[in-house]
């Protein structure tokens, strides 16, 4: 055993030298396993059986060529514990038939190519060295020190494989500056597994651990101390243990802000709003991202609500608390959508008010919705005249239910006219 | 390759049309596009992780081998290429886009997927005439030709007949002709042309000035007009400047309220995609039926791709085909 590999790490010796092909040294010990060197020669003596079934995911191209490669992949690393064996064993040239079948397969592969053994002369892989010389070969490392990509480490890294497992999305979050490296200097037991056992205290799925994670990574690197702080804070403030456990899950940034802000938006909802608190945890709870962003734009959506639109405070109060997404809607969207509503469907304040859903949808899905009706003779927004079409229906209906219940015609007659518009 | 996403993405390759909403960017209805089709072709089943084998510390420690930490051998999957970790197949698609539309205007607009593009370019190198129809009125003048622009003047147009707007369209069609004649590389006296002329293929290669090759009036009730309009080489804007000199010529003023691109070569609005159709299993339809549709013309030698530039007389013919289809289904329409 011990000869056969010594004439291996021999024939190893000869392919690592500079003459061979450059890509042997890219050829990496795929498997190696993050053990004491011992294991290591362990590894080299049972995986010499196995060499020949096993296909590597990075080799498919490097398989077809250099068939020692299978067992050089395995003994690069272990080079320099083989050689041990080497100086303590009388090794000669060639010793066909004390030599296992299996290594008999790789000696023959060998001998087939005699002009690249005779093309180098000084270090042939048939030639004795010192231990000196066998400590000072220089081994790639398995890994390499900078990538771009966390593809090369994820194999080796028990907190990316974890994490993959649970479902992140590792492929996003390297495009982040710096991510990256954070995550890869985590360890598992002693920073992951602790915060994912208190998102799991407080209520959260085990199916949206991986959505929160892929969407805010930096969770995995705050104090705990504080992410407790936080919880409590927002409990104090009667917010069911279901809601913040429904909360985190949607707004993965929620538990990233202090208690102090956290504290100032929900003041600043309560008082500008002047809604009661049982409304503001009602909108809170139900846009839990209204914690997380800047209050900049909130506080000009409600001043174009008031000044350009012209709704009243009780209005807006109302269409706040019925679709709460009005606060951090798009500006230019909002005016559009009601300019369209008010000047040409001529639909009066308080029925948009009636139903603020209508603020929300998209633009075109009104507008196509509406010139059918209105080609149609249909387009009557009154409720005191017959044939009333309610702006709630007209949006939020699905397009089949829309043509056959408003409009009285089929779905491919819409189409059609919408290619006339 | 094998994975069932590129055989997918295959299928995917040609050329379709989408019509273009008013108000829309055309840039956004081809990112618009790009991402469902990156949904189509990125929602095939994955093919399954490669497997490698692996020396797992075992937990039996009872067994000794030499060097002391017991190891044995695992078939595990290799999470360096699990979708999660290198991302989805498809990243990007190349999605290219024929002759544009500017914001306000609508219509046909054609678009390329993979080698598609290819093909249009080809396609567009011959000369391929584009359709419109525009919704104009009679009474005032704006800046930017449309009717929400700023008004610059207003004018009556009572004095305005049927028969006077057909001077004049008469006026602008000759000048066009001349215009065709001019800009084509042959010599106007010379043998080659007259048979060019005869069988309709004169007319500009490649760039030119916007040209009209034909241009009627289908629907007069002042203030309200439509005009239809076959061209080459032209802008949305070009075409609203041509009704706003009509109204000049016509002694008042007219503005533009919508254009509508009809037609563009081959593609016509029965073939084009409403936004409800904007998935990746609609689109591959939509090229399927391109493809039979150019390979039954070929096959049966109609219209070659050198003589799509059609004289007047043609253009009037199958403008009025147009017409008629859409007057039934907007009649068929109001019955209901």
């Amino acid at each position: 055993m011990s000869s056969a590999c010594a004439a291996l790490c021999r024939r190893c010796r000869w392919l690592l030298s500079p003459k061979s092909s450059t890509r042997l040294y890219n050829v990496q010990v795929q498997r190696s396993m993050k053990v004491d060197q011992s294991a290591r020669v362990g590894n080299g003596f049972s995986s010499r059986g196995n060499h020949t079934a096993t296909l590597t995911g990075l080799s498919w191209k490097r398989q077809t060529s250099y068939h020692h490669d299978f067992t050089t992949k395995y003994l690069t690393t272990e080079a320099k514990e083989s050689t041990d064996e080497l100086s303590r064993t009388d090794a000669t040239e060639n010793k066909p038939a004390l030599m296992p079948a299996v290594d008999a397969f790789t000696l023959g592969k060998s001998k087939k190519s005699p002009d690249d053994l005779d093309a180098d002369d000084e270090c042939s892989a048939l030639e004795e060295i010192s231990e000196e010389e066998a400590f000072g070969i220089s081994i790639p490392p398995s890994i390499p020190p900078a990538s771009t990509s966390l593809q090369q480490y994820v194999d080796k890294s028990e907190t990316l494989t974890k994490l993959v497992q649970l479902g992140v999305s590792l492929w996003k979050l390297e495009r982040r500056p710096n991510v990256g490296s954070m995550l890869l200097k985590l360890d598992f037991n002693r920073d992951v597994a602790p915060r994912l056992l208190f998102l799991k205290e407080i209520g959260v799925e085990d199916s949206r651990l991986g959505y929160i994670i892929s969407h805010n990574p930096f969770i995995l690197s705050e104090n705990l101390e504080n992410l407790q702080a936080r919880v409590n804070y927002l409990k104090s403030r009667k917010f069911s243990s279901e809601t913040v456990a429904s909360m985190v899950s949607r707004a993965p940034y929620l538990l990233n802000f202090s208690v102090k802000r956290l504290d100032n938006r929900l003041g600043f909802y309560q008082q500008q709003l002047k809604l009661s608190s049982a409304n503001t945890r009602n909108i809170v709870a139900r846009l839990p991202r209204l914690l997380c962003g800047s209050l900049e734009p909130v506080k000009e959506n409600l001043k174009v609500c008031e000044m350009e639109l012209g709704f009243k405070e009780n209005e807006i109060q109302h269409m706040v608390v019925a679709v709460p997404k009005v606060l951090t809607a798009n500006k230019k969207k909002l005016t559009q959508i009601f300019d369209f509503l008010h000047n040409t469907m001529k639909v009066p304040h308080y029925l948009i008010t009636k139903f603020p859903q209508v603020l929300n949808t998209k633009f075109l899905r009104l507008k196509e919705r509406h010139l059918f009706l209105e080609y149609l003779g249909k387009a009557q927004y009154d409720p005191n005249l017959p044939g009333y079409v309610s702006l709630d229906r007209l949006v939020s209906l699905p397009d089949e239910t829309f043509c056959g219940e408003l409009a009285s015609a089929t779905l491919e007659d819409f189409y059609l006219f919408q290619k006339t518009l | 390759m094998g994975s069932p996403a590129v055989r997918m993405f295959h299928r995917l390759e040609g050329l379709f049309c989408v019509y273009k909403p008013a108000g829309v960017h055309w840039k956004l209805v081809r990112d618009t596009i790009e991402t469902n089709l990156l949904k189509g072709v990125n929602a095939t089943p994955a093919r399954p992780l490669p497997h490698e084998v692996r020396f797992l510390p075992s937990p039996n420690k009872d067994r000794e081998v030499a060097g002391g930490l017991a190891l044995r051998a695992a078939s595990v999957p290799v999470l360096s290429k699990h979708p999660l970790v290198t991302g989805p197949e498809f990243q990007h698609i190349k999605v290219g886009v024929g002759h544009r539309l500017d914001v306000s205007s609508s219509g046909v607009l054609v678009l390329a997927v993979g080698n598609g593009n290819r093909t249009m370019r080809d396609l567009y190198r011959t000369r391929t005439t584009r359709d419109y129809s525009l919704q104009c009125e009679f009474g005032m003048a704006t800046q930017d030709f449309t009717d929400t622009g700023r008004v610059v003047e207003r004018s009556t147009y009572g004095h305005i007949t049927r028969e006077k707007m057909e001077r004049v369209i008469a006026m602008l069609e000759g000048a066009n002709q001349k215009a065709l004649r001019m800009y084509s590389s042959v010599d106007m006296s010379s043998q080659e042309a007259y048979e060019l002329a005869a069988k309709g293929l004169l007319g500009p290669d490649g760039k030119s000035v916007p040209i009209l090759t034909g241009l009627r009036c289908v629907h007069f009730q002042p203030p309200n007009f439509t005009l239809e309009v076959q061209c080459l080489n032209e802008t949305q804007k070009y075409l609203r400047k041509v009704v706003h000199e009509m109204g000049l010529e016509l002694r008042s003023t007219a503005v533009c309220k919508g254009v509508r691109r009809t037609r563009d070569g081959p593609f016509t609005l029965q073939h084009a995609l409403t936004r409800h159709h904007w998935t990746a299993a609609d689109v591959a339809q939509a090229m399927q039926q391109h493809r039979w549709k150019k390979r039954s013309k070929g096959r049966c030698g109609t219209v070659t791709d050198k003589a799509v530039a059609q004289t007047p007389g043609e253009t009037l013919a199958a403008s009025q085909e147009d017409e008629a289809n859409r007057e039934a289904t907007i009649a068929e329409l109001q019955c209901r």
